[in-house]
């Protein structure tokens, strides 16, 4: 199947029975997919008029505790950032897919675009079978720790088709939605709201930020994701996350054929940041050479993850065709091999 | 003490779904008379247990929490799509959402209109009383012309200035989408009886399935207006009815 078509069938396999969407490449195919699919399995899908709407449409679907779903790239998510900050102080489950173009989109990710105090946990896939394996995920994680959950591909991920395996999930350990907004038949009515407690005459935003606060470390104690790879006797360890990692792994290779002691790091999560795996393998290496394709955002955390005990040096770097979608020259493996030689060139060699 | 005569009958009491009279909104404000006669209707059409109220930003964000429903708080101006969400994936409950001026008409106006262009099966409720008022009286998109507010002071609303207040009923009107289109006030017993009234005719469209219905309320602000609290019904009267006249624009 293709990325995108993936992505969709796997969030109705994993129960989303509410999509609302604004076409935007490279997202449109899984607005596509859904339009004609969920009707099928008896969900809605809304051809929405803004991105504002859709996300507040996917509000109203998620307050009633049914799984919902949203996806954009990087233009259409900075649209809905304000429901999306609040979207969390509401504490209201939904998974948001964001196929960027290029990998600009990870400070919008990882540190939310919007106001106040609040994070998504943010999963990064870099095969269409990983694509469909954490989208489920992002479903069971969002209604775990009642949070939006990000799924941040890309237009490669988007566009690429391969064979693809529908897993099902245990979810027996879910507790049941009674915070749900469906009408209050046999119990008290209650508030679901971001400004405050769900129950009635306790409007008390101070606590309820707080609380909503306190939840962040214990997700980030949780959550954490990481992939690594031939780091045991590594001089040089390359992080990259998403479907640029897929081509630095293969560059990794075709380095150790030529001799050099390289290895790499591949996060999962990019909130909560898998910063322990990190300073792990900076722990055994000489560097740590960072391919992203932006001008560099996640190496923001693969510093502060390792803290100056190695040096961290950035080998990727905006990238795309004459269409702007993130498909470069920088992802010519060739390219990426020259860039992991010269560092350690500079940095073991030397 | 002597016992009351038969002929004394009670028209008025806290109504049933209301759980608390202590709330934030001013003495003589409109919003609260509105919501009087809402919570009345859910209760005499037996509604509550499948009630879901989605408000919006204003004065009466004092509501959700002492109304004895279910409510989802939405946020300025996008309240139509979250009853969008929620009427779409729960068709059997019964959905009303409940919005200012300013969040409606300035904020989501085009909300409002895809949501009543989409013919979504919700009662969408327009509290109109021309000012922002949880702000402290600024102009909207439906202040009237003349109206004096803190961002219209030396002059009111000017046309040549400010341009023209938007008439959002009559506008919805002619959306083939909507099934039911009134506006009523609260400023006289018989404006109030007559909001009623109307608010049952939309909330029966909606139970009939029959389409997108909205009801337009005029209210007072004595706070936010540079008016004395007292006259401020009369103000509604001779300046506001004249853009804004109450009637039926629209039945399916």
């Amino acid at each position: 199947m293709e990325g995108s078509h993936a992505i969709a069938e796997a969030a109705i396999q994993a129960g989303c029975r509410f999509y609302a969407g604004y076409p935007i490449t490279p997202s449109t195919e899984i607005l596509e997919y859904m339009s004609h699919r969920l009707p099928q399995v008896g969900g809605v899908c809304m051809n929405a008029e803004s991105e504002i709407e859709a996300i507040n449409m996917v509000w109203g679907a998620a307050g009633c505790g049914v799984r919902a779903m949203i996806a954009s790239t990087g233009q259409g998510i900075s649209l809905m950032q304000e429901s999306l900050a609040e979207l969390a102080n509401a504490q209201l489950p939904c998974v948001v897919v964001n196929m960027m173009r290029g990998q600009g989109d990870y400070f919008q990710a990882t540190r939310g675009g919007g106001h106040g105090d609040y994070r998504h946990i943010v999963l990064a896939p870099s095969t269409v079978q990983e694509a469909v394996e954490l989208v489920m995920l992002a479903f069971y994680l969002a209604d775990k720790w009642r949070n939006p959950v990000d799924v941040l591909g890309d237009f490669l991920l988007g566009h690429t088709s391969e064979a693809v395996d529908f897993p099902s999930r245990d979810e027996t350990d879910l507790p049941p939605k009674t915070w749900a907004a469906t009408g209050a038949r046999g119990r008290a009515s209650h508030n679901v709201t971001p400004l405050g407690s769900p129950e009635k005459l306790n409007l008390d935003p101070g606590s309820h930020y707080a609380h909503i606060a306190a939840k962040l470390p214990r997700i980030a104690a949780a959550e954490k994701r990481c992939e690594t790879g031939l780091l045991d006797d590594a001089e040089v360890a390359v992080v990259a996350f998403g479907s640029p990692a897929r081509f630095v792994k293969y560059a990794v290779h075709v380095c150790r054929e030529q001799g050099m002691k390289v290895g790499w790091v591949r996060p999962i999560s990019l909130w909560p940041f898998p910063s322990e795996a990190v300073a792990e393998a900076a722990g055994c290496v000489r560097a740590l050479a960072v391919f992203e394709q932006n001008a560099g955002q996640m190496i923001d955390d693969v510093r502060l993850a390792v803290l100056g005990t190695v040096p961290v040096v950035p080998i990727g770097g905006i990238s795309h065709d004459h269409s702007g979608f993130g498909v470069g020259p920088a992802l010519e493996p060739a390219s990426i091999i020259a860039r992991i030689t010269e560092v350690y060139g500079d940095r073991v060699a030397a | 003490m002597s016992t009351p005569p038969e002929t004394l009958h009670k028209v008025s009491a806290k109504p049933d779904l209301l759980l608390s009279t202590q709330h934030s909104l001013c003495p003589g404000c409109g919003e609260p008379l509105a919501m009087r006669s809402i919570l009345e209707l859910i209760t005499e059409l037996g509604l509550r247990d499948r009630t879901i109220c989605v408000c919006g930003i204003g004065c009466y964000t004092a509501f959700p929490g002492i109304i004895d429903v279910d409510v989802l708080q939405a946020l300025h101006g996008r309240a139509p799509s979250v009853a969008t969400g929620a009427k779409r994936v729960l068709p059997d409950n019964f959905v009303f959402t409940l919005q200012g001026d300013g969040d409606m008409v300035s904020e989501g106006l085009q909300e409002i209109i895809h949501s009543a262009a989409r013919g979504e099966k919700f009662t969408a409720v327009l509290l109109n009383n021309g000012v922002f008022g949880e702000t402290g009286g600024h102009m909207t998109t439906t202040t009237v012309l003349g109206q004096k507010t803190k961002t219209t002071m030396e002059t009111g609303r000017l046309a040549e200035r400010h341009g023209y207040p938007i008439k959002i009923a009559d506008l919805l009107a002619q959306v083939d989408g909507t099934a039911y289109v009134a506006r009523g006030a609260m400023h006289t017993p018989a404006a109030i009886k007559w909001t009623k009234r109307i608010l049952r005719e939309a909330f029966e469209v909606q139970l009939a399935g029959k389409g997108f219905s909205f009801v337009e309320i005029l209210t007072m602000c004595p706070t936010d207006w540079f008016v004395e609290p007292s006259e401020t019904p009369d103000w509604v009267e001779t300046n506001f009815t004249g853009t804004y006249p109450l009637g039926i624009l629209k039945t399916p």
